[in-house]
């Protein structure tokens, strides 16, 4: 029988998810499925595997939720980045990073039609952050988390040391913490 | 100078972009490093905002019914995890699932013989994070009953049910073969239920994993009787 668990934190969700309460993975599901789904999608270029990866995250966190330390992680940064290491996996092994140019054209500001406000609120808000940051910084940490390519990888694409790879992407994140935290700040105070 | 140097793959780390192998080696510092597992927790929150910076079309309305689906035939496989498990607990759970046999008292066998070793808290931990990989490969041992589990990183992990022990002065190796050159890939002593050893060394495709008795305290070129072997496909 389906229960309303609307009113429980995504921390408290994945708990009930720890002691296989399936309802409660429909319920995370429901919060983060169509995020970790536009992600998948930006990353592989293509629905099908967009959906495996989507699949293989959620079974992820279906058998990983036990070992889930809310200390450490925001429950939506935890199923995302179960979710992005399967989208990695697939976008490294079908060498869809070469096949493609990656274009780092800034997404349009206005989301699909049926996409909930919040949704597109903090899709403007995070999009907001990232142009903030200086140009390298920003081609560093999208190149990366996009495009599935490795520090390395980026080093030699870039044409610039590995060290100055490393120091972008951990200004930029650095950075980017920074703003976002700043607008919640501000947002909290009114 | 090593664990500088691993600091600093923080970053990389919380944006999937490093190779396997260090990723692998990262997760091992990671373990016994606070400061990195504070910065780890700053940034990669960071990181996962990005996630939400992207146009979100709606997936497939029956890729969620798919997904339960999935998740649901798993559980019949796995018993529910009702308590706070201790981590030797989890991995024999996760070890009896892969080998396929019933389980019971080796949650407690498999603890004690744990408890023993040095490190055998961060064995067990990245043992488990490779048997519960939903995307690693599993392949039956020949010469007794096990699997090897491979994630698709290459990090890998041997789970032997019902090996003697090693005899007195003895100890279990296992050899990670490619292109038939043989490379040592940790020790362990069996006996007892279960046995589970995370490979020291990742199983690049087309390389085998073997088991031979070697005098303590192991050896560099395999020179004993050789007791198993799986050759993932």
């Amino acid at each position: 029988m389906a229960r309303d668990l609307a009113h429980l934190s995504d921390e408290a969700v994945v708990a009930l998810v720890a002691r296989s309460d399936e309802t409660a993975l429909a319920e995370l599901y429901d919060r983060f499925g169509r995020v970790a789904y536009g992600l998948a999608l930006r990353m592989l270029r293509d629905p099908s595997l967009a959906e495996d990866a989507v699949q293989e995250g959620f079974l992820a966190v279906w058998r990983n939720a036990a070992r889930f330390v809310p200390e450490r992680a925001k429950a939506s940064t935890w199923i995302l980045t179960l979710v992005h290491r399967r989208a990695v996996d697939l976008v490294r092994r079908e060498e869809r990073r070469r096949a493609d140019s990656l274009e780092l054209a800034p997404e349009p500001a206005t989301g699909p039609a049926d996409e909930s406000a919040w949704l597109r609120l903090e899709r403007e808000r995070v999009q907001n952050a990232l142009k903030q940051l200086p140009d390298p910084q920003r081609e560093a940490l999208e190149l990366a988390y996009y495009g599935g390519f490795t520090q390395s990888e980026l080093a030699e694409r870039l044409g610039q040391p590995l060290g100055t790879i490393k120091s972008r992407m951990f200004t930029g994140l650095v950075r980017l913490r920074e703003i976002l935290g700043e607008a919640e700040e501000v947002a909290w105070s009114h | 100078m090593e664990s500088l140097s691993l600091h600093d793959l923080t970053a990389a780390y919380a944006l999937d972009a490093l190779e396997p192998d260090e990723a692998r080696e990262y997760e091992e510092h990671l373990a016994t490093c606070a400061s990195c597992q504070e910065d780890l927790a700053r940034l990669s929150g960071a990181a996962g905002a990005l996630a939400f910076a992207v146009e979100s079309p709606a997936p497939p309305p029956d890729l969620r019914q798919r997904i339960l689906d999935a998740a649901v035939g798993e559980r019949e496989n796995v018993v529910p995890l009702r308590t706070r498990w201790t981590l030797a607990a989890k991995v024999a759970v996760a070890a009896a699932a892969c080998l396929a046999v019933g389980f019971g008292v080796w949650a407690a066998t498999l603890s004690r013989s744990l408890d023993r070793e040095r490190s055998a808290r961060e064995q067990a931990d990245q043992a488990l994070a490779i048997i519960s990989d939903p995307t690693a490969t599993r392949t039956a041992l020949s010469g007794g009953t096990g699997s090897l589990i491979v994630t698709q990183g290459g990090a890998a992990a041997l789970i032997v049910a019902r090996l003697d022990r090693a005899p007195s002065g003895k100890t279990y190796e296992a050899w990670v073969i490619e292109n038939g050159k043989p490379q040592r890939a940790g020790t362990f002593a069996g006996g007892g239920e279960i046995s589970v050893l995370r490979l020291e060394r990742p199983v690049p495709k087309g390389a085998q994993v073997a088991v031979t008795i070697e005098r303590k305290p192991g050896a560099d070129v395999p020179s004993g009787r050789m007791v198993l072997r799986a050759k993932p496909v």
